[in-house]
Order: C-alpha cells, then sequence, then structure tokens
C-alpha cells in the first residue's frame, strides 16, 4: 500500500517536473528569424535579437552549462574564474565552522540556562533582543572588529545559528519531566552525571530539531553574506555571474544552493531521528 | 509502638496563597511505623497524601517538624528510600534492563557493568519479566512498564519502599497480579512499605495498618486502623473471613461521611495520639470520651450486613 504511494508520488513529481521544463523551453525557445541584417552584424546582436530567443536560459542551456560545471567542478583559473565545487567548498567549510562554534557555545549555556531559573530570568531580555536581529546587520561590526571579511561570514554563520540552538536547548532542558528528574533525585544521582544520564537524552531530541534549524538558517545567511564579503563562495559566484549577465550560472548556483540545503537538512534530520526516542 | 523505624513528628506543609496568606495542607502530623510494615494511607484527593510520601522520599520538604527514618533524620533523598511512581516514571530510551541497571549503577558505584547487568537481572526475573529485557518501555503494557518500576526500585535493596498510586493506572486484572506480586515480595524480602492508594479493597488485602485522613485543606491523620486479617491472607478468600466486611465498612464509613465532619465532631483530636482502631477487639477500640461504642462483629452475626 504504501510502496505503490510512493510509486504514485513519485510518478506525479516526475509529471510535475517534466510539465515545469517543458513549459520553461517553450517560453524561452527561439521563434525563427525575426529581422533581416547582414551575418556579421547578426553575430554581433545574438540569437535574442535575430531569432527572438528570450534571454532567459531555456533548460537546455542550463543543461549543458551544468554539465559542463560538472565535469569541471574543481578547476582554478584565478579568483574570478574558479569550479562550483570549490565555491561550494568554501560556503560549506564557512557554514560549517560557524555552526560548530555556534554548537559549542549554544548547547553548554543552553544547558546552563534551563537548569537555572535564575539565569533563565536573568538572560532572557538580552536574548529577547539579540534573536530578532538579522545576522547581516552584524557584518559591519565584525568586518570593523575582526578586520578580516572571511572571518567576519564565519562570525555572521555563528550569530545566526546560535539562537534556535540556545532556545530549544533551553526550552528542552527546561521542560524535562519532573519524574524523570525524581527518579535521578531518589536515586541520589550527583548533578553531572543527571545531565548527562537523564537532563541530555530527554532533552536531545528537541535540541537537535534546533540544530535542524539552525543549519537551514546558517545556509540562508551565507548566500548573502558571501555576497556582501566577495572573494569565494557559492554566494559571491552567483554575484560575480550576476555581474557577468550569466543567468545560465546563476540558475545553475540557485539549483546548487537548494540540492545542499536539503542534503544539510537531511543529516540533521538523520541524526535527530537516532535521538528521538517513542514513549 | 516501641519500634518506630518510621517517625513523622509534627510535620506540616504550606504554601504561599493569594494575598499574603498561607495555604496549610496540613499540619501537626504525626505518623509512625514499625520495621517490616506495610502500611496503606487513604484519603480523598488534595488531604496531602502525596505530598506526605514525597516528604518521606526527600523530594519535598515539610515547612515544620522532621522525619526520623531507622534513628535518624532525613534531608534530602537517599538509596535507602526507593519510590514507585504512579506513572511508573521509566527513562524511554532506556531499554527494561537498562532503566534497572540504572538504579543499580547509582548504588552500587564501583560495580563493573558484568556485575550490574547480572544484578539488575536478578530483579526483572524476580517481576517476572525474563525475556524482556532489551525491550524499550513503550514497547511494554501498563503493567509490565509498572513492574519494570517495581523492579527498579527493589534492586537497589531499599530499606522501604514508598508507592504512590503505583496500580491506579492499571486495569483490574493486572492491577490484581502486582499486588500478590507486591505482597510477596514484600513478605519474603521484610519489607517496609508506604503506599498511598484510593481503592479500599487493595488497602485491605495489602496493608497491615491503614491510616485514614480527612479531607484537606488543614488534612488530619485522624484514625490508625490495624487490619485484623491474618498475615498469610489470600486473595481468593478474604472477603470470606469474619472481620472483612466490618473492616471495608468501617473505612467506607470513613471517607464517605466521616472525612468532611472528622475536625468539627472531634475538636479535642490530638494529633499526636492518634487513635488506633481494631475491628473485632472492641475493649480495646477508641475509648475516646464521648463517642458511642461502634458496632462491631459478634461471633454468629454477619458483620458485613448489619453494619
Amino acid at each position: 500500500m504504501t510502496a505503490s504511494l510512493r510509486l504514485r508520488a513519485g510518478l506525479v513529481s516526475l509529471v510535475l517536473l517534466a510539465a515545469f521544463l517543458g513549459i520553461w523551453h517553450l517560453a524561452t525557445r527561439s521563434t525563427g528569424t525575426t529581422a533581416t541584417m547582414s551575418p556579421e552584424y547578426a553575430k554581433l546582436m545574438g540569437l535574442t535579437a535575430t531569432q527572438g530567443k528570450s534571454a532567459m536560459p531555456g533548460p537546455l542551456d542550463v543543461g549543458a552549462k551544468l554539465w559542463e560545471h560538472l565535469k569541471r567542478p574543481f578547476y582554478d583559473n584565478g579568483p574570478n574564474d574558479k569550479g562550483l565545487g570549490i565555491q561550494l567548498g568554501y560556503s560549506i567549510a564557512r557554514v560549517g565552522t560557524g555552526y560548530l562554534l555556534a554548537v559549542l557555545v549554544a548547547i553548554p549555556l543552553g544547558f546552563l540556562i534551563g537548569m537555572s531559573p535564575l539565569l533563565s530570568k536573568a538572560l532572557d531580555p538580552f536574548i529577547q533582543v539579540l534573536k530578532p536581529i538579522s545576522p547581516l546587520a552584524w557584518m559591519p561590526l565584525a568586518l570593523y572588529t575582526i578586520k578580516d571579511s572571511s572571518v567576519s561570514a564565519i562570525f555572521v554563520i555563528f550569530i545566526c545559528s546560535i539562537w534556535p540552538m540556545l532556545l530549544n536547548t533551553v526550552f528542552g532542558v527546561a521542560s524535562v519531566r519532573k519524574e524523570w528528574i525524581n527518579v535521578a533525585r531518589t536515586l541520589e544521582v550527583g548533578t553531572v552525571r543527571r545531565a548527562f544520564t537523564v537532563i541530555l537524552p530527554a532533552a536531545a531530541p528537541t535540541i537537535l530539531t534546533g540544530m535542524r534549524i539552525s543549519i537551514g538558517i546558517a545556509w540562508l545567511v551565507i548566500v548573502a553574506a558571501e555576497m556582501l564579503v566577495g572573494g569565494t563562495g557559492i554566494g559571491y559566484f552567483v554575484w560575480n555571474e550576476w555581474n557577468n549577465l550569466s543567468i545560465t550560472n546563476v540558475i545553475i548556483a540557485i539549483l546548487l544552493i537548494g540540492i545542499v540545503g536539503m542534503l544539510l537538512d537531511q543529516i540533521l534530520a538523520r541524526f535527530t531521528r537516532m535521538v528521538t526516542f517513542p514513549e | 509502638m516501641t519500634d518506630k523505624f518510621i517517625s513523622i513528628e509534627g510535620i506540616a506543609k504550606r504554601y504561599p496563597g493569594a494575598g499574603g496568606a498561607t495555604t496549610t495542607i496540613f499540619e501537626n502530623l504525626w505518623l509512625s511505623m514499625a520495621r517490616g510494615e506495610f502500611a496503606c494511607v487513604i484519603g480523598h484527593s488534595g488531604c496531602g497524601k502525596t505530598t506526605v510520601l514525597n516528604i518521606l522520599a526527600g523530594l519535598d520538604a515539610p515547612s515544620e517538624g522532621a522525619v526520623i527514618v531507622d534513628g535518624q533524620a532525613i534531608s534530602g533523598t537517599s538509596l535507602d528510600r526507593a519510590v514507585i511512581f504512579q506513572s511508573h516514571a521509566l527513562l524511554p530510551w532506556r531499554t527494561v534492563l537498562g532503566n534497572v541497571a540504572y538504579a543499580v549503577s547509582s548504588k552500587w558505584r564501583s560495580w563493573d557493568r558484568a556485575k550490574v547487568k547480572a544484578h539488575a537481572q536478578k530483579f526483572i526475573d524476580l517481576v517476572g519479566l525474563s525475556g524482556a529485557e532489551h525491550k524499550r518501555p513503550s514497547e511494554l503494557s501498563g503493567g509490565m512498564k509498572q513492574r519494570v518500576g517495581i523492579a527498579r526500585a527493589l534492586s537497589i535493596m531499599p530499606k522501604m519502599m514508598l508507592m504512590d498510586e503505583p496500580f491506579s493506572a492499571l486495569d483490574a486484572l493486572t492491577r490484581g497480579t502486582l499486588q500478590d506480586e507486591v505482597r510477596r515480595i514484600c513478605l519474603e524480602t521484610g519489607q517496609t512499605a508506604f503506599m498511598i492508594t484510593h481503592d479500599v479493597d487493595e488497602a485491605i488485602y495489602l496493608a497491615d495498618k491503614i491510616f485514614l485522613m480527612t479531607n484537606g485543606p488543614g488534612a488530619v491523620l485522624a484514625e490508625v486502623v490495624e487490619n485484623p486479617l491474618p498475615r498469610d491472607r489470600g486473595r481468593t478468600d478474604l472477603h470470606r473471613h469474619p472481620l472483612y466486611y466490618a473492616l471495608r465498612n468501617h473505612i467506607i464509613d470513613f471517607l464517605v461521611t466521616r472525612s468532611k465532619t472528622f475536625t468539627t465532631e472531634k475538636p479535642d483530636h490530638d494529633p499526636r495520639n492518634v487513635p488506633t482502631v481494631q475491628i473485632g477487639k472492641p475493649g480495646l477500640s477508641i475509648a475516646s470520651s464521648g463517642e458511642e461504642p461502634r458496632q462491631t462483629w459478634m461471633p454468629g452475626t454477619n458483620p458485613g450486613l448489619s453494619a
């Protein structure tokens, strides 16, 4: 029953994809000769003027270009011409570094805040004010103090991914069932052992959910951050190709950003499943 | 009472209420138990039964008074006093064995893995869960979960067991079986047990002593009823005992009417000397002033119908 449902859903997905690609192709294809001009002039004007082709690339153009990129993902022809693999690698490395730093800060801090009602109340106003700040708003401050654009981008990732993790950890730790805590108390389990054997496993699903939200936000923010700081990364690539007026490359980059984002989310989803327990 | 294994001495529990007033759940509560005794507390919701149990467990602190267990005032929780929770409170990410082993390794921290496992296994076998060691709590029925709770409590070999309505969430059949198990285990191990229940029959079957509490707030321990049934009572012929109905009626009368009116009817009730009711022994029953002699069972009459 479920297998057939999955099969039918897959079929519908394929049909939708085919329809989308078909409409895209029809909308951007050449309509035939629109103006007669000397061949040399026509060469200068390009297909848009002579054949009525849309300036927007069609799926076949994008496919061909994508294939080119996939064949050579790691070439490096200087600062403005690097393979997509290298650009994505830079972005993933920045996200990974900023995100891991955020994990190292948010989870222990969240534990402390969640276990202490005093700290929870005392830090709440700060968190409430800091949380809604757009991570890019930190960028000038980061550039001014850190004086390194690449590290600044990492800092921006750090600051944007810390809040969901921190808040979820606080919530998860603070809402561990009283009875589980009481079990640990009646067994005279010490605070540290209690934190690791009762509170951590009980709060783990909530913490992992926060981490999953964070990685999503971090991947959203890195594109914008790299557009600002420039140099390397998939965000820079998008802006650079816009300046080159290569819409094909922009579309390819958009596609790849989506795919990498999905993979990052799936990895965290798998971790979440590992720590989730049925009640 | 010569051997006071547990002595609750004048405890009170108060909570700050609205507008600076304090709400007193109970105060000046005195209660004692001998070693190896099985006591049940009966009273309506809100009379502070669970609070008394939590104070005994060390999970809650009394606003006044002290609790002395085995000659020592308690402060906080202790591995000597195991708690069986109403909601079984198993850790859902651990297996049956993991849950019991967690308690065992908390008590004996220096034990190695194999020793902890063997000890835990012994208690899993004791409650009849052999074969289910590697199941998670979510895969168990309510009765099996509570068995794990019992195994966990027993595995640390406590001096006493505290049970907060341990069987109230179970169906009647499972409840009966588990009552049998608990009774057998407590008799075998000479465990001192303190149990809260709403179920009069459960109290009669399990308890040596039944504590009756009046309604809260301002609840008091009204009477201590000694169970006249023999220690080796059986579930099936319990109700044939000549004193069974007299005892049952006494408790139900209390719950239905006297728990509400007790405090007004007996203003001179001394919480330090709570009357002990001995059903079937008129000479020894409450001899407090002003009370009419209680109708007691006489040989040859049917106490259940006459009361």
